[in-house]
């Protein structure tokens, strides 16, 4: 027994020594270094590694040190547990909307309503970072559109017409099965992937309930009742009963869904175009194949694409380097700043919210096919942005319908007491 | 069954005599000091912040909200349902299996010392590393084990895809993450039951020897009962981790897919990654009661037993 644990320790000491491993980077005591945490995207990763770069080029004697956090729920918790003892970076980019306001921002976040470089900053961008009428944020990165991702190659061979309605996209699904290919493609291994038929839907939802926003926020609409709404839930609830997903949708990763749709092996995939850079990253020579369509609706007069606004960069309270932190945090708002953004292979996804921004010319034709509907002013912003409610199980509920373990209806009942939970947990009035 | 006088374990639980502690109080002072600050006070905090509405940031009384908040938890009584299952399925199979390789690895065997290691050596393994590295070979498509089991169907001719070990929607996904935790577990109950077996006299055996008794006499009459001390410790730290188990889940299928394999201790994760601290506090002291409730009477049982033998 002695000499099991003996050799038992012996075996796992090295190992414990490389995952504790940390390697720190020296400073030079002359310049003025601040940090700034980021989530760990290849393509947040690649732009600010751009970002800074010409930052400290542009300005010597300032360095910025870039910090990585993990993505999804984790990384909120880090966020917040951050903020809470003191030990954010001087300078952070996280979500706009309903998880910008969890963070107490008037508590944890230094005001920037009034500094020069707001300005620079299309004010309608301004309603997600703010509380009441104080800005915190500017906006990191462009809009993105959710919707569904299509593979032209197939809608060529099988002579389709992209669909505004839902009955038109149905019969496409028909005839793409009938080829022997997946009409639709869902990945369950990365349980955020099973959002977007419900949250790209909010466009179709909006333009049947203008109220919808203000009134689910306090607490008189909901999904179950409200037939616009539970469309959504329904459309996963059809294509699972018709078979139309690929076989192994449990399974399946968001890497390996846009490896297939980029290479036609399934038709469609519900995502929105914050995926281009990373379709071009694993398949390049298919990245033209992928083109993007909004969610199709029940009236075709009502064809929209669903915003996600982008992420802002803000300053903790508690930082030290304040003047510094807001002397990189003006620069990203400049003209400048997107020219390098917009140098970074496929970071762009749709357009910005700073004045005089340039879109660059060599757009992937699925960010094109978005840039139209902003074109034809058809857009609505998520559900997110503009309500601060959103139940934290809706991935997982939207799954259990997708696998045929509950019905839409019931699923859509059920979110919405995952929503009753998060509005009496953020303290909302008239739950 | 009369148990000798020199066996050890009945001395130890017979002794119930108020005896003076030879420490002096400066001597247990330190760690007495730890014991307060990092184990019994964050207890009564936890039980205070059960009872607010807590951000990090800021919190407010709200009295026993959250405990109706957390009833109503739509995917708890899957919890619960599955935290029993697990426990219930882990500890049995650590039982039959720890028992059963602890009289191999006791009996006539080459590289004895060799092979004990081997089953140990999962107990050390990294829980998480262990989930993963199982996710990945049970994954239905790419997995090693069903691409044996598709080449395997191929030379009989079976058209299968194998099952959706960690993803099918039924309770496969729970099942098969028990069965990584007592791969990953039974050394330990392997060697709880050496050294119980170690503890058995052999003049017992030599004795059923010449009544004529066969190696199924031994194991029932003289193996079996007098493990009981090792059983029962098998089974309640098996039970109580398997009742609070998480790292393995959570690594393994999240709880999903849905809330298919969610046990108590996923749900309460869920609600501290949705930014709900008092409610997922308020989840740990459900959690802590369940435990006590089920690990008590289990512990009082065992014990009872053992000083009645």
């Amino acid at each position: 027994m002695k000499q099991i644990m003996k050799r038992a320790i012996t075996l796992a000491l090295p190992v414990s020594l490389v995952f504790g491993a940390t390697v720190a980077l020296p400073s030079q005591a002359a310049d003025t270094t601040i940090t700034w945490l980021i989530d760990n995207s290849q393509s947040n990763q690649d732009v600010a590694k751009a970002l800074v770069a010409a930052y400290e080029k542009a300005n010597p004697g300032y360095k910025v040190t870039t910090v990585l956090r993990p993505g999804g729920a984790d990384g909120d918790n880090l966020v917040k547990t951050k903020l809470a003892t003191g030990e954010m970076e001087d300078v952070f980019t996280y979500n706009s909307g309903s998880l910008f306001q969890a963070l107490a921002p008037s508590k944890n976040l230094l005001e920037i309503t009034n500094e020069p470089f707001m300005k620079n900053v299309l004010s309608s961008f301004n309603p997600v970072v703010s509380v009441g009428k104080k800005v915190y944020g500017t906006p990191f990165g462009t809009a993105v559109g959710g919707g569904i991702l299509y593979n032209k190659k197939v809608y060529a061979k099988l002579k389709l017409k992209v669909p505004t309605t839902w009955a038109e996209f149905m019969a496409n699904n028909k005839k793409i099965k009938a080829a022997g290919i997946d009409p639709v493609i869902q990945s369950y291994k990365d349980t955020w992937t099973s959002q977007l038929f419900v949250l790209a839907d909010y466009y179709n939802v909006q333009s049947a309930t203008p109220k919808f926003a203000a009134e689910y926020t306090a607490g008189k609409q909901k999904y179950a009742k409200n037939p616009a709404a539970l469309r959504g839930f329904e459309y996963i609830e059809e294509l699972k009963k018709l078979n139309y997903f690929n076989r192994d949708y449990a399974s399946t990763t968001y890497a390996q869904a846009l490896e297939r749709v980029a290479l036609g092996k399934g038709a469609h995939y519900p995502m929105a175009t914050w995926a281009f850079p990373q379709i071009a990253a694993q398949t390049p020579n298919n990245l033209e194949d992928v083109g993007f369509f909004a969610q199709p609706s029940s009236k075709a007069s009502v064809n929209g694409v669903t915003v996600w606004v982008p992420s802002g960069t803000y300053i903790p309270a508690a930082t030290k380097n304040a003047e510094a932190a807001k002397k990189f945090v003006g620069w990203m708002t400049t003209a400048k700043a997107v020219d390098v953004m917009n140098s970074v292979e496929g970071f762009a996804g749709g357009p910005y919210y700073i004045k005089g921004a340039s879109i660059p010319n060599a757009l992937p034709g699925g960010v094109k096919d978005l840039i139209k509907y902003f074109d034809k002013n058809a857009t609505a912003p998520a559900l997110e942005f503009v309500s601060p409610i959103k139940g934290p199980n809706l991935e997982k509920i939207l799954i259990e319908v997708g696998l045929g373990i509950t019905t839409a209806k019931k699923a859509a009942a059920a979110y919405d007491a995952d929503v009753v939970k998060q509005a009496k947990q953020l303290g909302l009035k008239g739950w | 069954m009369k148990l000798p006088k020199n066996a050890k374990w009945c001395q130890v639980s017979k002794v119930k005599k108020k005896i003076k502690s030879p420490y002096s109080y400066g001597l247990v002072a330190p760690i007495a000091i730890i014991f307060l600050l990092f184990f019994v006070i964050p207890t009564f905090v936890s039980f205070f912040f059960s009872m607010t509405r807590w951000t990090l940031f800021d919190w407010e009384f709200v009295g026993f909200e959250n405990f109706i908040q957390y009833f109503k938890e739509a995917s708890l009584a899957i919890g619960f349902k599955n935290t029993l299952i697990y426990g219930f399925v882990t500890s049995s199979l650590k039982v039959v299996l720890g028992l059963a390789l602890a009289i191999l690895l006791t009996g006539r065997l080459r590289a004895k010392g060799f092979l004990r290691s081997v089953v140990y050596f999962p107990v050390l393994v990294s829980t998480i590393g262990v989930g993963f590295t199982f996710s990945v070979l049970l994954d239905p498509n790419y997995g090693a084990v069903n691409k044996s089991i598709v080449a395997f169907g191929k030379m009989i001719g079976w058209e299968t895809y194998g099952p959706g070990w960690l993803v099918d929607p039924n309770l496969l996904p729970l099942l098969s993450v028990s069965f990584v935790d007592v791969w990953k577990g039974v050394g330990m109950a392997t060697v709880i039951y050496m050294a119980g077996l170690a503890a058995i006299p052999q003049e017992y055996y030599e004795a059923l020897s010449v009544d004529g008794g066969n190696a199924w006499d031994k194991f029932r009459s003289i193996t079996l009962p007098l493990v009981r001390p090792a059983t029962a410790s098998v089974i309640i730290l098996s039970f109580i981790g398997g009742l609070r188990s998480f790292d393995l889940i959570w690594a393994m299928t999240n709880g999903g897919p849905g809330f298919l394999s969610d046990v108590i201790a996923s749900i309460n994760y869920k609600q501290y990654q949705a930014g709900f601290y008092g409610l997922a506090t308020a989840g740990n002291v459900i959690l802590l009661l369940f435990v006590l409730a089920l690990a008590g009477p289990l512990y009082m049982y065992f014990n009872r037993k053992e000083q009645q033998s």
